[in-house]
């Protein structure tokens, strides 16, 4: 079990989109799985063993870490792709039920199983809000958990067992920032490209609802 | 997911390039992509832990470290690569759409549609003309920006391509200037050396086809001018016998980094 599982189904789910949805699914494979896996993931790999704090007392370096990461960057990054990604999972879902009925009554039912059409327009529109929902909570959740986007290089502690207001440092504090913002823009440029493929759903649908009534009026 | 996907995604790429598309995609994949995983990423695995400062002050090698490498090497690259190889997909979304086109044609049962079935569609290769060709134009543009702006940055960050030895610290908590020492920094310099080469190599090539391309639009236009049709299925011929090569060159390349990434 690994990214190649993401990575599947968000090929599975290519099939299916809009085009505005393939470019999503394009950026959230190459800009945000690939650099984590490539780059970000190695940057945070020995933060625990480099975060250094200026005592000698046995202990004190642990809890420090703990109280200021509670979850680590990197593992919230890996949770954001995972939610973000797996909404796309019930227009899949919704597919298969469709082709399914299709065999079990061996009679066309739908002009096409994958057209965005009736439930499974209900429900591609569904799983965009539910993407873009997660997208918004995980970034709050960055921000309120590390008080912004900035990686500082020294925290000040005064836990216990530490005697003291102990200095400790962190770690390439610059490079998890430039990956941070990173992922930060990454995140809003995908909010934007759901909340276009939302409206744009929404007008083409609503047009389409609203020339059929206008043209069995005339009639 | 790893390298192994994006070359999965480029090789699509290839069968619609031009010739020295063809070669910029093999240069990618075997000087720069395979060479980042086999080895440069060996040589800067240990960076941190051997980057060492005189002084038993905790935290000044941290931050000492943190001053003098803002953003490493390798990740710099990765993004590079990264980066350079994602306009080509703007190639591949517009021949997936055209193809996508073709075959909705040919289910609605287009006369001017001149496809057996919807298997050939699929095997067809497109020509690079029309908006496919601006589309591919643009996309060796934005290239040559994206390789000029990481060789910029590059250079900007490091000072040069050369990776000192000894590094001078006088950030706090540092209590003094002091000596910090870098780990590797001939076998890196090398790396670096040889990686800015092959970038400038792929600059060449991507200045290369476009000029290729321009010249081929201009002579095109000229010819239409004036000449009767060409027949299209004579080159069309030679064309997919240099595909089949180059598919069989770029698959056994992808089944190399495949192997050695995993």
């Amino acid at each position: 079990m690994s990214w190649a599982f993401l990575r599947d189904l968000l090929s599975g789910v290519n099939k299916y989109s809009t085009r505005i949805g393939r470019i999503w699914v394009a950026v959230v494979f190459i800009f945000r799985l690939l650099v984590y896996v490539v780059a970000a993931e190695n940057i945070w790999k020995y933060e625990h063993d480099e975060f250094e704090c200026n005592i000698k007392q046995p202990g004190c370096e642990n809890v420090c870490f703990d109280h200021f990461f509670p979850v680590s960057h990197i593992r919230l990054w890996a949770l954001q792709l995972i939610m973000v990604s797996t909404p796309s999972l019930l227009v899949v879902f919704h597919v298969a039920y469709r082709e399914n009925r299709e065999q079990q009554h061996n009679q066309k039912l739908y002009k096409s199983p994958g057209e965005i059409d009736g439930g499974l327009l209900c429900t591609y529109l569904i799983s965009l809000i539910l993407k873009t929902g997660f997208e918004v909570v995980f970034l709050i959740l960055f921000y309120k958990l590390y008080n912004g986007f900035k990686v500082p290089r020294l925290v000040k502690c005064d836990m216990r067992p530490c005697p003291n207001t102990v200095d400790c440092y962190l770690s390439k504090p610059t490079e998890k920032m430039i990956f941070l913002y990173f992922l930060v823009a990454t995140s809003c440029l995908c909010i934007v490209l759901n909340l276009s493929e939302l409206s744009y759903l929404i007008c083409k649908y609503s047009m389409k609802c609203y020339l059929k009534r206008y043209i069995k009026k005339r009639q | 997911m790893d390298w192994g996907a994006l070359q999965t995604i480029l090789g699509g790429v290839n069968k619609h390039s031009t010739s020295i598309g063809k070669i910029w995609l093999t240069v990618l994949f075997i000087f720069r992509i395979m060479i980042l995983v086999v080895a440069a990423e060996r040589v800067w695995g240990d960076e941190q832990d051997d980057f060492i400062c005189n002084t038993l002050q905790p935290g000044c090698k941290n931050v000492c470290y943190d001053h003098f490498f803002p953003i490493s090497h390798i990740r710099l690259w990765a993004l590079q690569l990264i980066f350079v190889s994602t306009p080509a997909l703007l190639v591949a979304m517009h021949v997936a759409y055209r193809r996508h086109e073709k075959k909705r044609q040919f289910r609605k049962g287009d006369q001017k549609c001149e496809y057996k079935d919807i298997e050939e569609i699929r095997k067809q290769r497109f020509r690079i003309e029309g908006s496919l060709w601006w589309t591919y134009t643009s996309s060796i543009f934005f290239r040559l920006i994206f390789e000029a702006v990481f060789m910029y940055a590059f250079y900007f960050m490091y000072d040069g391509f050369r990776m000192p030895r000894l590094m001078k610290c006088n950030a706090w908590p540092c209590p003094n200037t002091v000596d910090c020492f870098v780990s590797r920094p001939t076998e890196k310099t090398v790396f670096t050396i040889f990686m800015i080469a092959v970038s400038s190599v792929c600059i060449i090539l991507n200045v290369a086809e476009l000029c290729y391309l321009l010249t081929k639009f201009f002579l095109r236009r000229s010819k239409k001018a004036g000449n009767p049709k060409h027949h299209p299925n004579h080159e069309n011929k030679e064309e997919t016998k240099q595909n089949e090569m180059n598919e069989l060159i770029s698959d056994s390349c992808q089944n190399a980094v495949i192997g050695f990434s995993s």
